[in-house]
């Protein structure tokens, strides 16, 4: 220790900025995707449709009972499979992503929509509204509401979690440190400025999140 | 046996007691009473220390609760509290609950707290119960236990922090006569509460408090024949009158 | 879609080996950093509830430290930079002689990082048990150790089985970061049998099964758990 290079952050930032912007567009793509596959099993499984609840509670069970590399390796093997060609690295990462976090999601969703009261479900019903029309004008918007603080801080997590494509070697932020820190022999700088970039991010992402739950309090 | 003195608290900007001085002798009973958010069961909260203060002084027999490094822990052994929620030990039997302190702070023998405890519990009418938990209890049951659990310390005061008010009204009395027998027992007591019947009935003095402060601070008799301030008035106007 | 199935390749000695090697790492690693992010968890947790305004500093920075650095690059730090950084003598035991280095740091790693999530859960926990009962047993002349005791950590205990079991998951299916650092765990064996038999299909049904059965016997453990802890007629404050 001692002769810490930071040169070496300097040099290769342009590289290392690329990385960044890939595992941000990846988080920002994955919320959405899994926000709205997520409010979807969340509807199915409060559909009090029998088929429709079981499936989606399966799928649910069964994706959050695996690691999420263990999905990552399954949609890299799978995706080119089913559509017959490779699609890249990025879209097979997504689509991983997509279906994982989706899982996370309708939870989080679910207990949102139950968090509305019953009451607010039959007035909606007294004043003559179709279930699609409930749902649309009344429970979903103040669930989301509520849950507003907890979808920023599994989107958070979700940045996190991106970090675990360098399994497959795409080219995020941690993969591009880890490239760094390998070819020009400098492991110490490059993944303690990662830990810095990651827990600056994150850290930040969590206060604002603090700020959102105070306002509502308030 | 009980003094408090000019002692004011603030929470940040909110000033929740002003100056507030009462007295309780040995086997006294003090009622106090007031509209809510007069700083009531904060001023009660303070005498055993459960709340500091950031003026005054408070002395419970020979020892000075508002001095720095007083032995809050030994004090609050010596003063029995019941709470407006009960707050028994809801993964403890009622037994339990009535053992812990005893064998854990006095250090007494299993079989001693054991038979105060049976003793205690027998005499507030619920020995049937005794192996039971809180949450199959009736709220005026969990409050007699809280009070026995109390009374197994063999204290030299007893507090009671609005005993009655989260009770529903058929449950009051049963309450109300364990704390009458008490105090006729004379039990020195401090009582924050609404019930101006069971007030007229034990208390010796009655402590009236309004937004912080101690309005009046009298014998029974004259707050309630003759009370001076015009708060105090319209208090007892508001709640004998339902 | 083009495949040669072949459900016998999980059954040929080699690969069911490789299988079963994994399981018995990823129960090793699971298990053990269990063990350290409850001992850590439970302790920094009590930490930030406690009355000590330093203590409860010192617990929150550690919390935060380490809810917001991505596990993989905790992991990182632990097996690549650790050497580097501590005194030269304890470097070079941690990079020559240091017995097991993959599970050792995947152990510490994973151990610190869930201690952190353990944590909030042991303060939610206490916190939900709610003042009243505080301010009972202080009344009761218990010391703040007795409090802690006999009061709040049996109650906040069972108010955080069902959190505890999630997390208890989570550290199974975050033990197969440990093949970031060459440790063959499960999804690693599962991998390698995909790359070496390109029967990618089988190989990953028989790791995710494998992942299935764990989370489904740790759910009826916690259950049982449950049932076996439920304080009668109490129902938490939450």
């Amino acid at each position: 220790m001692g002769d810490f290079d930071l040169s070496v952050i300097w040099n290769n930032l342009p590289f290392l900025w690329q990385g960044l912007q890939l595992s941000l567009w990846l988080t920002l793509l994955a919320v959405i995707g899994g926000i709205i596959l997520g409010t979807g099993l969340a509807l199915m499984r409060l559909s009090g449709i029998l088929p429709l609840a079981l499936a989606a509670a399966g799928y649910v069970n069964l994706i959050r009972s695996v690691p999420l590399i263990l999905v990552i390796f399954w949609f890299y093997f799978l995706v080119p499979l089913a559509l017959g060609r490779p699609i890249g690295g990025f879209y097979s990462a997504l689509i991983a992503f997509v279906m994982f976090e989706a899982a996370y999601y309708s939870e989080i969703i679910r207990a949102g929509i139950q968090s509305v009261r019953k009451g607010q479900v039959h007035a909606g019903q007294a004043t003559g509204l179709s279930y699609w029309q409930i749902q649309r004008y009344v429970v979903l918007p103040q669930a989301f509401r509520n849950m507003i603080p907890i979808l920023v801080t599994q989107g958070i997590i979700l940045f996190q979690d991106t970090s675990l494509v360098f399994v497959v070697s795409l080219r995020d932020f941690m993969t591009a440190s880890s490239i760094v820190a390998r070819t020009e022999g400098r492991l110490a700088e490059m993944y303690i400025f990662a830990a810095l970039v990651y827990f600056t991010i994150c850290f930040a992402g969590s206060l604002f999140v603090r700020r959102l739950q105070k306002a509502r309090t308030a | 046996m009980i003094s408090i003195e000019n002692i004011s608290k603030r929470y940040g900007d909110f000033q929740v007691l002003t100056d507030c001085t009462t007295h309780v002798a040995k086997g006294e009973v003090v009622v106090v009473c007031g509209p809510s958010g007069s700083g009531k069961s904060t001023l009660i909260k303070c005498v055993n220390g459960l709340e500091p203060v950031q003026q005054g002084r408070i002395r419970v027999e020979d020892v000075e609760v508002t001095a720095k490094g007083t032995n809050l822990t030994k004090l609050r052994a010596r003063i029995g509290m019941v709470f407006q929620h009960f707050e028994l030990y809801p993964h403890m039997s009622v037994r339990e609950n009535l053992c812990l302190g005893q064998q854990k702070v006095l250090g007494r023998s299993r079989d001693e707290a054991n038979a105060k405890a049976e003793a205690l519990i027998g005499r507030v009418g619920l020995l049937p119960h005794i192996e039971k938990f809180p949450g199959q209890l009736s709220g005026g049951q969990q409050q007699r236990v809280a009070i026995s659990r109390a009374l197994a310390m063999d204290p030299i005061a007893m507090l009671f922090d609005e005993p009655t008010s989260a009770l529903d009204p058929e449950m009051i009395n049963e309450v109300l006569d364990v704390m009458v027998e008490l105090a006729q027992d004379g039990m020195t007591m401090m009582v924050v509460t609404h019930e101006m019947g069971f007030a007229r009935k034990v208390a010796d003095r009655v402590v009236f408090m309004d937004a912080g402060k101690v309005v009046e601070d009298r014998t029974t008799e004259e707050f309630f024949g003759n009370p001076e301030s015009e708060r105090a008035q319209d208090f007892l106007s508001k709640i004998l009158n339902h | 879609m083009n495949y040669n199935w072949n459900w016998g390749v999980l059954f040929e000695e080699e690969y069911l080996g490789w299988l079963m090697s994994g399981v018995g790492w990823t129960f090793a690693v699971a298990l053990a950093a269990w063990v350290l992010a409850l001992a850590i968890g439970v302790l920094i947790g009590v930490g930030r509830t406690l009355p000590s305004r330093p203590v409860a500093t010192l617990c929150t920075a550690y919390v935060e430290l380490f809810r917001n650095v991505p596990l993989l690059v905790q992991l990182f730090l632990w097996y690549f930079v650790m050497p580097e950084i501590v005194p030269d003598d304890l470097g070079r035991w941690m990079k020559r002689d240091m017995p097991n280095p993959e599970y050792v740091t995947a152990v510490t790693g994973l151990g610190l990082y869930t201690a952190s999530r353990v944590a909030e859960q042991v303060r939610a926990g206490i916190n939900a048990v709610g003042p009243g009962l505080t301010s009972a047993a202080y009344a009761n002349g218990f010391s703040t150790a007795q409090t802690y005791r006999y009061v709040l950590l049996p109650i906040s205990f069972r108010l955080i089985v069902p959190p505890m079991t999630s997390e208890f998951l989570t550290i199974f299916k975050n033990s197969s970061l440990a093949l970031t650092i060459g440790l063959l765990e499960l999804t690693a064996q599962s991998q390698q049998i995909a790359e070496y038999t390109f029967q990618g299909f089988e190989a990953f049904t028989a790791a995710t099964v494998i992942y299935v059965v764990i989370a489904l016997g740790a759910t009826v453990i916690a259950q049982i758990l449950e049932k076996y802890t439920r304080i009668p007629g109490f129902v938490g404050k939450g």
